[in-house]
């Protein structure tokens, strides 16, 4: 498969775009591999792509119930950031934003990756407070953070409301390296690129089981045949615990629904992320031209990949409470994710918890900005047999010994995260 | 989704708090597997696609516990009780 570039767009410019082949292989499952990679999201295809590039374990499948791409990797904000405050966290997602800001160059592929950067707005002199220690918990990790007041916030989004008497805007904590991704190109590029180095992406192939000797995993039953393999990852977000469930084991994992929204079209008007401190309300504007906006999860299991109403109202309201422009605005189209929310609001990536297995999940509303890193660390923990320090605070037992990762606070109430 | 409330009737969810799976009980303290007890009770989950019996609060509404059989997957409600005494069944 040739590579993209100016000279492949002209050579096929010139012969009528007759060109152009199958950015990967449709392949058909071999009775076994090294490693199998149940999830054929953004995670799963990155994961075998820098299993095959950074460990040279080539001989790999990726397993899709469906197509890919088909689950949460098209049903995010396609928002990319590093702006958390603990140390478990920070360090990752900052090495994730670094591999975004490579990514195309990476992949030889168009991901879209725009860095237009994310305002946190607040409101009160406490939340000030919170965001400058946020920010320079950032800035102490590598990442990149800068305190705007509310002039500097003011230049950037004249259209918010400033004065609202219940939550007026006193500033904003503004990350300018973050910003936005296409999210089927990333799935795209990692696909076409694990492909490039020889990795089977085996798609409408769902795992139905898993084959066992003794406590060992060694390979999964399919609806396209038995697979197997020496080492077997799963990524695949929401859906863990209905595979785990085949193994006897309890996660501290719900599923939830997330939902996303997005406007008609309008002319440039959102620089980069806003995301608005007093509710959850979060919003950026598409390529397109749509605002894409969203907030809370519906606040209860779920593995409906619809949401309800209630939360559409709320989302509205959060909206209409920072940037009341919106409200003559029609929603074009509204959609659910289904959402592996962890008992502490941070993911896990480990090994275990049985020989041959490999866990990443609990990514809960927020996986997409950690694709790069979540294959990466993934990869290297699949063909180590160990954490890297990018993820060496995301183990599962993290719950047993105490060192949660709870940025937000709450504690073990999934719906709250 | 509208929440069959054995006191109010059909009311919307939006008047009610989530605590989650009713499945889990506090183990007991003094037991020699406490730790590990209370570490399944408060983080580990069967997080079940289908049927899954929970804890909601009437927060806007009567003010009691409710116990309800809910499907994850279609939100169909098939049971509620008061939860505690098991009674009001409808």
């Amino acid at each position: 498969m040739s590579r993209y570039s100016v000279f492949s767009l002209i050579a096929n410019a010139l012969n009528g775009q007759t060109g152009w082949k199958p950015a990967w292989r449709d392949a058909a499952p071999k009775p076994a591999y090294d490693v199998i990679v149940v999830g054929g999201g953004g995670h799963g295809l990155a994961t075998a792509y820098y299993l095959a590039k950074e460990h040279g374990i080539r001989n790999v499948a990726v397993l899709e119930k469906a197509h890919v791409g088909s689950g949460n990797a098209g049903r995010n904000t396609t928002i990319i950031r590093s702006n958390y405050l603990l140390p478990g966290n920070e360090p990752f997602y900052e090495w994730s934003m670094k591999l975004w800001e490579g990514l195309e160059q990476d992949l030889n592929y168009n991901a879209m990756v725009s860095q237009r950067g994310i305002i946190n707005l607040f409101h009160s002199d406490g939340q000030r407070d919170a965001y400058a220690r946020r920010g320079n918990a950032m800035r102490l990790a590598g990442a990149d953070a800068e305190l705007l007041d509310r002039a500097q916030v003011r230049a950037l989004c004249p259209f918010l409301d400033f004065d609202n008497s219940r939550f007026p805007i006193k500033g904003g904590l503004m990350q300018a390296r973050a910003g936005t991704a296409r999210h089927d190109a990333v799935v795209w590029g990692y696909a076409r690129a694990a492909d490039r180095l020889g990795v089977d992406i085996v798609q409408n192939c769902e795992v139905t089981g898993f084959i066992r000797e003794g406590d060992a995993v060694v390979g999964v039953e399919t609806t396209r045949g038995a697979i197997r393999a020496a080492k077997v990852g799963l990524a695949v977000a929401g859906s863990t615990s209905r595979l785990t469930r085949l193994l006897d084991l309890r996660l501290p994992i719900e599923s939830h629904a997330l939902q996303a929204f997005v406007s008609e079209g309008l002319k440039p008007l959102v620089p980069g992320v806003i995301t608005f401190g007093m509710g959850h309300f979060y919003v950026s504007q598409s390529d397109k031209g749509g605002l894409v906006f969203g907030g809370d999860i519906d606040g209860y299991n779920s593995y409906a990949q619809r949401g309800n109403l209630p939360v559409v109202e709320d989302v509205a309201e959060g909206g209409m409470a920072v940037m009341p422009l919106i409200g003559r605005l029609r929603m074009l189209r509204a959609w659910g994710g289904l959402v592996d929310m962890s008992m502490d609001g941070s993911p896990i990536i480990d090994v275990g918890p049985l020989p041959g297995l490999y866990l990443n999940t609990g990514w809960n509303y927020g996986g997409f900005k950690a694709t790069p890193a979540s294959g990466w660390c993934f990869a290297h923990t699949i063909a180590r047999d160990q954490a890297h320090a990018f993820n060496a605070a995301f183990r599962l037992d993290r719950f047993r010994s105490g060192h949660i990762i709870d940025e937000k606070g709450v504690g073990a109430q999934p719906n709250l995260h | 989704m509208r929440i069959p409330c054995p006191y109010c009737g059909a009311r919307s969810s939006h008047e009610f708090a989530y605590l989650g799976d009713a499945a889990p009980t506090r183990p007991d303290p003094s037991a020699p597997d406490a730790a590990e007890a209370f570490h399944s009770y408060v983080y580990e989950r069967d997080n079940p696609a289908g049927p899954m019996d929970e804890l909601w609060y009437h927060s806007a509404g009567c003010r009691r516990w409710l116990k309800l059989t809910r499907d994850t997957r279609t939100h169909a409600i098939t049971a509620v009780v008061f939860a505690g005494t098991g009674e009001g069944a409808r």
